[in-house]
């Protein structure tokens, strides 16, 4: 009886979890998309939206205006932040997981690296490619990203064939202060670009529009779909690459699959957005004190929850002292470091006790 | 069930194990020991598919190892390594359900009913039910190491690989583990390989034992065949002594450390005869078997005691009353071999003898008012008189089991002589006494200087200590016998 009970309340906790972070999505964007120098009521925003989807009258009250506004500007931002959100706290779960580090982010192995250099280097030299015009930054990104995830991965491959998990960090970490020391080079060559690309360095996801998200959405889609079949396996190899291989894990093609799909999101996300952080670090980790570190759960959870979450930082960032944006950088700091401290100091004293 | 053909494997150019050939049958409880460095831990990866083999079959269920798939090795093999690492907070029972993961198909990977059915009962089976949710930060060592057991044993494997799976826990923590083990393999047919760092433990649990040298098998026998001081010393390079255990007939090493012994002798004059008690004190205590009231068997002590009480002493708990009195004379009853006697102990016979370097001090006290003729002993009712005859035998030297034994048949013989020559009876039966009927026997040694393997009657010692019981008993008892005004 007492068993039946316990699994019952773990499942009315999975319920509450999911539920939780659906509806904190869901307040976010609302809000998001509200929340601006017009302000935008929600009732108006979910008459836009319905008028969209499917057709139907806008009511009086609502402003052609505001149909503008919540279609053109604000929507495509705030869903690109959630998209962005999403991808960062998705790979850095899957990230924490494989490295078996809780200190991990997308950001370890180098990729974010790789993707601003590529970015660094558009704007430093201005380069607009002809049939790509303002898209070539991103696409230069995202491809300079993935080359760095692959010479990551061959370059371990070289130094040990068995491609440890240490192997692989250690690689990273070269190739990530490698690239940055480059990235720096650069900024301390560049004149007028430099607030430029300072600015996108800090992260931002300001003045996109619909384009990036179409070019964000593939890779998130694939990323997304590779990682949350994964959650068993991630589960095993937390528990050291040898133990994933006892329990029957196929180590070498689920960790390359893994590896590969948290790169992608990753070095997408760097590539519309800048290298924000915090959110890939935090956000896994905050779930899993809260709901516990079973893969199967923590990445869709870290997923939904990643992405309200920087949707907030991102009504933040551009309302606080508005008419001037923040970095989304600074502010997922700024609100997540808090509290994330509050809850590791509730859950300490909760143990204790 | 597994069947391992001259297999070697190494890494790059080194081999690390040779040429290694065993089979391990359905339900056995099968030992690899070695040294550091021997090769223990690559054999069991190499079994268990983590390390490549270089020479080799493996053939695990009648089908080669290489045939296997990771999911279909893992529900066949299952791994429990010396510790687990683990990054995150699982609960117990989230770790223990990873085990069902070779068992789960689909792109979703249902959980179902009979999973959970079989987690529920293993978690039973090794008593982690009550940890269900706790984490694994909440849970001690022992308990982290049973919850992978339980993770293992999910995994309905038909081999078990352990690696020193009872290396970080305590005494009581091991033997539940290893009982735990023995019952699967004895009830579930559960086959086990394990490596052992402890020899007596692999001793007392393995049904047979893989012995490991600089990557060759040196030794693949029975518990007993396998751990032999002459082999082990040779593997191992240091110095054991093999001796059974006390109540299973499986053998046990014990180390010697390699310290400096301190050199002392025991002398006549160390003898400290009182009316009330003759005792002897050593700084250092000495191997010493006896069948005194305190101290029986084999043991070290440090001080023995021969008191005197009152020929009506008369005592319920004698054991308890002589405790008593060594403590309040100021003897540590659990470093003290006590005697008593009803002889007067001013009467006693002290002889030192020396030949060479050799030297035994032989104390003997004598009262003869029982004395019993052991071969008509039938004739005797049984009830306890205070005459006696206590006989202690101090050796300034190294003996072996052997030669303790062999020391108190060449007293007992020396000393029914002595009785024989002094004519004393048997009351009851009216012939010649042996002895009497609560004689007792000490012999002690230093267990350093001359090694004596024996003490028969005509070997060295064996001649020191006839001399020296004879000559002691012929004087005591004619002490006893100008005492009491016997004569013959």
């Amino acid at each position: 009886m007492r068993n039946i009970s316990i699994q019952r309340s773990s499942r009315i906790n999975r319920t509450i979890a999911y539920l939780f972070v659906t509806t904190f999505f869901v307040l976010s964007l609302l809000v998001g998309v509200s929340i601006g120098t017009l302000h935008i009521p929600i009732s108006s925003i979910l008459d836009v939206f319905s008028h969209a989807l499917f057709q139907t009258e806008l009511s009086e009250k609502t402003e052609p205006m505001m149909m503008n506004i919540v279609l053109d500007i604000r929507l495509p931002r705030v869903l690109l932040a959630g998209l962005v959100g999403a991808s960062l706290a998705l790979a850095g779960a899957a990230f924490q997981g494989l490295l078996q580090n809780p200190l991990a982010d997308p950001y370890t192995l180098g990729i974010s690296s790789g993707a601003s250099l590529g970015a660094v280097f558009v704007l430093f030299f201005g380069i607009r490619l002809p049939i790509f015009g303002f898209m070539t930054l991103p696409l230069i990104s995202i491809l300079t990203g993935f080359l760095t995830i692959l010479s990551v991965i061959i370059f371990s491959r070289f130094v040990e064939r068995s491609m440890k998990m240490e192997t692989i960090i250690l690689t990273g970490i070269i190739m990530s202060s490698f690239l940055g020391s480059i990235i720096s080079l650069m900024i301390a060559l560049t004149g007028e670009e430099l607030r430029q690309i300072i600015n996108w360095l800090l992260g931002s996801v300001s003045m996109r529009g619909w384009e990036y998200i179409s070019l964000f959405l593939p890779f998130f889609i694939v990323g997304t779909l590779m990682l949350l079949l994964q959650g068993n396996e991630l589960n095993a190899l937390s528990f050291g690459e040898e133990k994933a291989h006892y329990l029957g894990v196929d180590v070498r093609r689920k960790k390359l699959s893994i590896l590969i799909a948290a790169s992608i999101l990753t070095g997408a996300a760097v590539a519309v957005s800048g290298t924000i952080g915090f959110v890939g670090l935090v956000i896994p980790h905050l779930n899993r004190l809260i709901w516990g570190p079973d893969h199967r759960d923590l990445l869709p959870l870290s997923l939904i929850f990643g992405a309200g979450f920087l949707i907030l930082a991102d009504l933040v960032a551009r309302t606080i002292i508005s008419p001037t944006e923040l970095p989304i950088g600074v502010i997922t700091a700024l609100i997540g470091a808090p509290i994330f401290a509050f809850i590791l100091v509730r859950q300490r004293i909760e143990r204790r006790g | 069930m597994l069947k391992v053909e001259n297999v070697s494997a190494g890494y790059q150019d080194v081999s690390i194990i040779e040429n290694i050939s065993f089979q391990v049958k359905e339900g056995e409880l099968f030992g690899i020991l070695g040294p550091n460095g021997s090769g223990k831990t690559t054999l069991l990866k190499v079994i268990s598919g983590v390390i490549p083999r270089s020479e080799g079959t493996i053939i695990l269920d009648n089908k080669p190892l290489s045939s296997y798939s990771p999911k279909r090795l893992a529900q066949k093999v299952a791994v429990l390594p010396q510790m687990t690492t683990h990054a995150f907070d699982y609960t117990v029972k989230e770790t223990v359900s990873l085990g069902r993961y070779p068992f789960q198909k689909g792109l979703f990977k249902q959980w179902t009913n009979q999973d959970e059915e079989i987690v529920q009962e293993i978690m039973k089976q090794t008593s982690i039910s009550h940890l269900a949710n706790k984490s694994l930060h909440e849970i001690s060592g022992g308990e982290k190491q049973r919850v992978f057991l339980a993770q293992a044993l999910a995994q309905q494997p038909k081999l078990l690989l352990l690696d020193e799976p009872t290396n970080h826990l305590d005494i009581s923590h091991q033997k539940n583990l290893l009982d735990t083990l023995k019952w699967w393999s004895k009830s579930c047919g559960l086959t086990v390989v394990s490596i052992f760092h402890d020899l007596n433990l692999a001793s007392l649990y393995c049904d047979r034992i893989l012995l490991l040298s600089n990557g060759k098998v040196k030794a693949l026998d029975q518990p007993n065949h396998v751990v032999e001081e002459e082999v082990i010393k040779q593997v191992y390079e240091a110095t054991i002594k093999k001796q059974p255990h006390p109540e299973l007939p499986r053998p046990q090493v014990m180390l010697s450390p390699s310290e400096q012994k301190e050199e002392f002798l025991i002398r006549k004059e160390d003898i400290n005869v009182t009316k009330e008690m003759i005792s002897l004190s050593t700084n250092v205590p000495l191997k010493t078997l006896s069948s005194a009231v305190i101290g029986a068997g084999f043991g070290w002590y440090k001080t023995f005691v021969n008191r005197h009480v009152s020929k009506d002493y008369h005592c319920d708990d004698v054991e308890k009353e002589m405790t008593q009195f060594l403590i309040d004379h100021q003897f540590h009853p659990k470093e003290t071999v006590g005697m008593m006697t009803a002889a007067k102990l001013e009467d006693v016979a002290i002889e030192e003898i020396k030949e060479d370097k050799l030297s035994i001090v032989v104390v003997v006290t004598a009262g003869v008012s029982n004395a019993v003729d052991a071969s008509k002993s039938y004739a005797h009712e049984l009830h306890f008189h205070a005459g006696t005859i206590n006989t202690w035998i101090f050796i300034n030297g190294s003996l072996t089991d052997e030669a303790y034994i062999q020391a108190i048949m060449t007293a007992t013989e020396a000393k029914t002589k002595a009785m024989h020559d002094e004519k004393i009876m048997d009351k009851v039966t009216k012939t010649i006494a042996t002895g009497t009927s609560t004689d007792s026997i000490l012999v002690a040694a230093t267990q350093h200087g001359e090694n004596i393997p024996y003490a028969g009657t005509i070997t060295k010692l064996g001649k020191m200590i006839a001399k020296g019981v004879y000559e002691c008993t012929i004087e005591a008892i004619q002490t006893y016998k100008k005492r009491w005004d016997i004569h013959d």
